[in-house]
């Protein structure tokens, strides 16, 4: 079954009980709203933690007179303007779609939940002016204050997540405000702001940026190995990127199992999608993959009191289940299948990837260098797209485990979502659209590439083409050392 | 409170009308620069130009919607209920012209650059045009209090259609001052004359346009018109003769003269919109007070703004002045 078929029969299973009350803008509001998300989170990785990975780079290009370092971090401020003006744009558009999708939640709650996108707005208006500085700077300020402008950005990156996930996390844990008759009277902006999920959700988010972002760009470098180039600078780029992410890794897996052993407490309906467990009890198996069927999990691979012991570390611990949960609120089959599967894969990949990580480790211990294992490389390629697919799965865990709420147990995602217009053209313009974008981001990217290929070959030191790239320093500036380096 | 947030959040709207309608408006210079030859160079000086600002200053636009959705939520639903197709046709009119700017830098045949330039220009025409009729239907009071308003007729209507050609022209207006200012500073003598003429013709068009537009706001819009005549006559006066003075000062005035008097002829006027409005959001139908979040949600934004401008206004000082004193520009070594 098409993906989109298929997300169309979970949309209109869903709808059953409710159906006559269903508005028909649900369906497309939600598939663009998860859309658009979707494109816009790919790009976030790179605001947020790219950055981080370029500042490494500049510092040890600076401290250690590292020209390779230099060239490295300079060519990543490159590739993060065009990324960081697509996620500009995009951004906006989530900034629209928040009224233009979703009014009743706007109207409703925005006095409550819309002020920490306020938050975000200011930490966004920090890392745009920082961004452009840091690129435009480079050779313009001295080496160490340019560095610093760079510092920013990155800080701005972790800030401006932590405001949005606040906004998020709230709606799953709402708290800090006074209802009358269903109208917001009063507010506590730090009990909203640092609701009950939004540490764990902050932290996993963050972790979450750091190994896309590690896994991609060490992937990147990792494939040009594989194509035989071995230079520093190939070594360099997979390195610095794959010890971020490989370090964060076991810290995501910590957190993710605090995270949620916290969702088991607080938020016990979508635990019961994540377990997709019809029935409380105790001595709950963990199941791994399977399909609900008529309210049932079949095909799974069960681990005796698995379920049980990993959130209250007994068998006897009990786990409520789908019964628990009102009729006219429970999920149908298909979202708890879809928050079932995407839960067992983002924990999949994430053992996945710590085991990458602890065999690259255990290669480097040997042989004390980059490992030149053919399958390593291979699977280090393929690690960004994972960690990718990891990322997107644990947010469909936490948006579609939240349904039929928008924001839990105050309002309903029908009747959140907007009466007016024709929803499924508005979608289908938008995908045109963002498949051309993506698709010109994508080909973007491979000219920048290539240039900067044919300049390796032609001559190391002049990176030839680079007037060209946005942003970038001329041809002329080029041929001067860069900042500070040369001086050491 | 529910004032202060107000004008807080008009202060938002003003920012963007002025440093987002110059970049719009450099964009519809770069539509009408003619072909790949012909208009290379106007292009490469909006290029310049546009480069390292255009991000801060698309921020504004963000400002202004968080601004609304969190002090006037009732509002803001109301707005986007009705405004929708507007609005989202604005929405994915400033991701082409995000992404087409980005791109065209990084592309070098002229085919991708045609491509890439045609999307990042024609949006920059077709956005500011939805903008401004967003405004017209609110300011002539279009917008029903409880949101899902006319379609259609909330946009397409005389006041609405006065906006968004405003709109456009008036970007276009300041960002040929700007660009005339910003080639009189690199000493680009044919370029200054080339964006002069440019400016004296828009502005004649949109002399034209504003005094039929006084026409359609006493005929459209009378409560906007009565005050615009009355309370808000002061700062339309003071907008009038800011943008007189520019274009009489254009052919030798300094640079930063010439932008700060485009820059206060466009405050002025909207700001003279805001005036207007008062006590009113929303025609004459919601008050600023009857719609505004509770106080605790106002304050955090005001805080967040006081915040927003001790911190964002250095640093946008700060990047402004290094562009300014081209140190931060690519080839001009």
């Amino acid at each position: 079954m098409s993906p989109l078929a298929w997300a169309a029969q979970v949309a209109s299973t869903t709808a059953v009980p409710v159906a006559a009350v269903d508005p028909a803008q649900l369906l497309p509001a939600r598939q663009m709203m998860a859309f658009t998300l979707g494109f816009h989170i790919v790009l976030v990785p790179f605001g947020v933690a790219f950055t981080f990975l370029m500042l490494i780079a500049n510092y040890r290009g600076i401290r250690r007179a590292d020209q390779d370092a230099l060239v490295l971090a300079r060519r990543w401020s490159q590739v993060a303007a065009v990324l960081f003006a697509v996620g500009a744009v995009s951004g906006t558009v989530l900034s629209f779609e928040m009224g233009l999708l979703w009014p009743g939640l706007m109207s409703r709650f925005g006095a409550a939940y819309g002020f920490p996108f306020a938050i975000e707005g200011l930490f966004f208006f920090l890392e745009a002016i920082f961004v452009a500085v840091y690129i435009y700077g480079w050779d313009r300020l001295a080496p160490w204050p340019h560095f610093w402008t760079g510092v920013p950005v990155v800080l701005a990156g972790v800030g401006g997540t932590a405001s949005v996930v606040a906004a998020n996390s709230w709606m799953n844990q709402p708290g800090g405000i006074t209802l009358r008759d269903g109208v917001v009277v009063d507010v506590r902006p730090l009990q909203v702001f640092f609701n009950r999920a939004f540490w764990y959700e902050t932290i996993h988010m963050l972790l979450a940026a750091y190994m896309v972002a590690g896994f991609i760009v060490a992937g990147v470098y990792a494939a040009g190995r594989l194509k035989g180039r071995r230079d520093r600078r190939h070594r360099l780029g997979l390195l610095i990127p794959f010890t971020v992410a490989a370090i964060a890794t076991p810290i995501q897996i910590f957190v993710g199992d605090v995270a949620a052993r916290a969702v088991f407490e607080n938020e016990p309906a979508k635990f019961a999608s994540i377990e997709a467990l019809a029935t409380t009890g105790t001595h709950v198996p963990e199941s791994l993959g399977g399909v609900m069927v008529d309210g049932r999990l079949r095909y799974a691979v069960e681990i005796p009191s698995g379920a049980s012991l990993l959130s209250g570390f007994r068998p006897s611990t009990r786990i409520r289940g789908l019964d628990a949960i009102p009729p006219q609120y429970r999920p149908a089959d298909h979202l708890v299948t879809t928050v079932h599967l995407a839960f067992d894969v983002m924990v999949g990949i994430g053992f996945a990837l710590l085991a990458l990580s602890a065999w690259f480790a255990w290669s480097w211990w040997r042989r004390r260098d980059v490992p030149d294992n053919r399958w390593l490389l291979r699977a280090v390629s393929v690690s960004g797209a994972l960690a990718l697919i990891a990322l997107w799965s644990g947010w469909v865990v936490t948006e579609v485990g939240r349904q039929p709420w928008t924001v839990v147990g105050l309002l309903l995602t029908r009747d959140a979502v907007t009466r007016s217009g024709n929803m499924w053209l508005f979608f289908g313009g938008t995908l045109v659209l963002y498949a051309a974008v993506g698709a010109a981001t994508l080909f973007t990217l491979r000219l920048m590439r290539r240039r900067w290929e044919r300049g390796d070959a032609s001559d190391d030191r002049t990176e030839a083409g680079d007037a060209d790239v946005p942003y970038g320093p001329s041809r002329a500036r080029d041929a001067v050392p860069p900042t500070g380096a040369g001086s050491r | 409170m529910s004032t202060v947030a107000a004008v807080v959040l008009f202060i938002g709207v003003i920012a963007y009308a002025v440093l987002g309608g110059a970049d719009f408006g450099a964009g519809f210079w770069d539509l009408t620069a003619g072909g790949a030859e012909q208009g290379r160079r106007p292009r490469h000086l909006v290029d310049l130009a546009l480069a390292p600002v255009w991000e801060a200053n698309h921020v504004w636009l963000i400002f202004c919607l968080v601004m609304m959705w969190s002090a006037f939520p009732t509002a803001f639903a109301a707005i986007t209920t009705t405004l929708y197709l507007p609005l989202g046709l604005a929405a994915l009119g400033i991701v082409v012209r995000g992404s087409g700017f980005a791109f065209r830098k990084v592309v070098v045949r002229t085919a991708h650059q045609r491509a890439a330039g045609a999307a990042f220009a024609a949006s920059s025409v077709i956005t500011p045009f939805f903008l401004g009729t967003v405004a017209g239907g609110i300011a002539s009071g279009r917008v029903p209090t409880g949101g899902y308003g006319a379609a259609i007729g909330s946009w397409l209507n005389p006041t609405s259609v006065l906006g968004g050609v405003l709109a456009v022209l008036v970007c276009a207006v300041m960002a040929a001052v700007f660009l005339v200012a910003e080639a009189r500073r690199r000493d680009e003598r044919d370029l200054e004359v080339w964006f002069r003429r440019r400016a004296l013709a828009a502005s004649a068009v949109t002399g034209l346009v504003v005094l039929a537009g006084i026409g359609v706001l006493h005929a459209d819009a009378p409560r906007l018109f009565s005050e615009l005549t009355s309370r808000g006559l002061v700062l339309v006066l003071a907008s009038a003769v800011c943008g007189l003075a520019a274009l009489v000062l254009l052919p030798r005035g300094a640079p930063a003269l010439l932008r700060l008097l485009s820059v206060a002829a466009v405050a002025s006027v909207v700001a003279g919109w805001g005036v207007a409005q008062y006590p009113y959001l929303l025609g004459d139908h919601l008050t600023i007070d009857r719609a505004a979040a509770p106080t605790p949600t106002l304050w955090v934004l005001v805080v967040v703004a006081a915040v927003a401008l001790a911190l964002v206004a250095p640093s946008i000082g700060l990047l402004f002045v290094l562009q300014q004193r081209g140190r931060l520009e690519a080839g001009d070594i």
